[in-house]
């Protein structure tokens, strides 16, 4: 089993807050992962430093063997941001945004040649959005946006697929369709990587599932993390201390 | 007089000319990059720097150099303390711009006042269009062309800057980089439009446009095009108002791009206050209308 994200000892700071600390965490190409932990755990913080968007304070990350930074100039990532970090009422379609994810393909100019075009609308077949090309994504439902970004990340060809909460605010049915589109992906040999809420869920969308609390608490199977003492662990615990302080 | 006359008149002065084509050159400038300023939420930031490139246009005309230079020195300069203001101090972005620019300001002023010839300075401040030589004109049509070019060619990257530069990073581009080429682009730009409207009102030329078309269209494709031509509209607008009402010619533009701004506000089909709220009680006549 190759390791296409390899996370080593990694602590990230937000100025005073230490959001990560010694993180170790392995993705393998072909598998699902599924990253669980309370709000303000990290998990958006250790995703964004494996893009390289943040820089660790120590420790490594390797992606496909090279920096981070090689692999984003091979256009090997594929980041689906939480919602609150995306401009909802941006004036872009659901094709232009999909396009963004061909600009790595592309000319200085990033003008689209027909590759790109058949490679859009393959990614937006795959994510059952075809009708919806031409709108605007602000009038988007969230379970279809989302599958906007998915759809980026699969007109990009990205190898590796980073989802930061590709389900919140996302009805059992979006949720569904996420998950098949995710695995096959995953069966076609991409490396995906959840951050999930939905505890019920993660059996049937990972292969593989880690708990984060500033720290990997548990790694492993997903029925195996899911195991009361470990929920305790990373969703108890630490109001418990809170409310020590 | 008939509509021809009034619109002709005019043209028969060369400095009608002048300053009608200065407006137009930085209306268009002005207008197409107003749309990713007022989609990434950086009308302060045009402000800021259009009002701290003074110090540098005083120390460029002093020393002779091209003005240019020096206001892209300072819009730089006015850029790098913000962000370093807010980065390692409590004090949030818009207090940091707040101080930075109009320190800037303030010092571009006290130069004025001690340098010599202070009249073409003050039209720095509050625009000359109808003085515009022939030179300058050829400054802003050089100027304003460069800068539009660069915007054309790299309006993708652009934009896919203003909505997502996490995307945009993980792509391979730099974020970092787009951010400083649309900062640079908007102390260039702020050059061009002083000459028309002067320092203190660039910043409407920076965003009014953008605005009006953002409440026009769903499409950024579309709004690239209707900025810069309701900019256009309104700088010959302006300009002919100013030629028959005598009244001064920069916030003449500014007005006229104001007004329009108005008129959509409240008239447009799609977004407008009224015909958003006509649509809305027509959907509950056909409503109450349909038989239970
Ligand atoms: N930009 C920031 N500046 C300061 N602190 C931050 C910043 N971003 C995150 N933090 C802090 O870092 C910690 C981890 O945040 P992070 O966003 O990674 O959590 P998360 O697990 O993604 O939470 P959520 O489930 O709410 O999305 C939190 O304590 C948060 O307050
Ligand atoms: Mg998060």
């Amino acid at each position: 089993m190759s390791a296409s994200v390899e996370v080593s000892g990694v602590t990230v700071h937000h100025g005073e807050v230490l959001a990560l600390d010694r993180v170790d965490l392995t993705l393998h190409a072909g598998r699902v992962t599924g990253l669980i932990g309370m709000n303000g755990s990290g998990k958006s913080t250790l995703v964004k430093t494996i893009t390289g968007l943040l820089r660790p304070d120590s420790g490594s990350v390797m992606v496909d063997g090279g920096s981070p930074a090689r692999a984003r100039s091979r256009g090997l990532i594929g980041y689906v941001p939480q919602s609150e970090d995306v401009d909802r009422n941006f004036p872009l379609s659901v094709r232009d945004v999909v396009m963004t994810g061909r600009y790595g393909h592309m000319g200085p100019t990033r003008r689209a040649r027909p590759a790109d075009r058949a490679a859009v609308d393959h990614a937006l077949e795959r994510t059952e959005l075809t009708e919806l090309v031409n709108r605007p994504i602000g009038q988007l439902s969230g379970g279809q946006r989302k599958r906007a970004f998915v759809a980026r990340g699969i007109a990009q060809e990205a190898t590796i697929l980073l989802l930061d909460e590709p389900f919140a605010g996302v009805d059992k049915r979006s949720e569904a369709t996420i998950t098949r589109l995710l695995r096959q992906l995953a069966a076609d040999g991409a490396t995906v990587l959840v951050c999930t809420h939905d505890l019920h869920a993660l059996p049937s969308l990972a292969d593989d599932a880690a708990l984060l609390m500033r720290r990997v608490l548990v790694r492993g199977e997903p029925a195996e993390v899911l195991r009361p003492e470990n929920l305790a662990l990373a969703f108890g615990l630490d109001s418990w201390q809170e409310q020590d302080r | 007089m008939n509509l021809l006359e009034l619109l002709t008149e005019p043209l028969s002065y060369e400095f009608m000319l002048r300053a009608l084509a200065t407006t137009a050159i930085a209306s268009v400038v002005c207008g197409v990059l107003s749309c990713w300023l007022v989609l990434i939420g950086w009308s302060l930031m045009g402000d800021a720097v259009s009002h701290s490139v003074l110090p540098g246009i005083v120390i460029a005309h002093i020393l002779g150099l091209p003005l240019a230079i020096g206001a892209a020195v300072f819009g730089f300069l006015a850029v790098g303390l913000i962000g370093l203001v807010r980065s390692t101090s409590r004090v949030k972005e818009d207090a940091a711009i707040g101080t930075v620019f109009t320190t800037l300001f303030a010092l571009g002023l006290v130069l004025v006042s001690v340098t010599p010839s202070q009249t073409d300075l003050n039209h720095v401040l509050f625009g000359n269009l109808l003085g515009v030589s022939r030179s300058d004109l050829v400054g802003v049509l050089v100027l304003g062309v460069a800068v539009l070019a660069v915007l054309v060619l790299k309006r993708r990257d652009l934009t896919l800057y203003a909505f997502d530069p996490g995307h945009a990073h993980t792509i391979g581009l730099s974020p970092a980089f787009l951010g400083g080429l649309l900062l640079g682009l908007l102390a260039l730009t702020a050059v061009v439009a002083l000459q028309a409207v002067g320092v203190v009102l660039v910043v409407a030329m920076l965003v009014i446009p953008g605005a009006t078309a953002y409440l026009l269209t769903d499409r950024f494709s579309s709004m690239l095009v209707i900025a810069p031509a309701l900019a256009l509209l309104c700088g010959v607008l302006g300009v002919y108002g100013s030629y028959y009402l005598d009244t001064s010619t920069g916030p003449m533009v500014v007005l006229a791009q104001g007004a329009l701004f108005a008129l959509v506000y409240l008239f447009s089909p799609r977004r407008g206050l009224i015909g958003t709220r006509l649509s809305a009680r027509r959907r509950r006549r056909r409503l109450a209308a349909r038989p239970a």
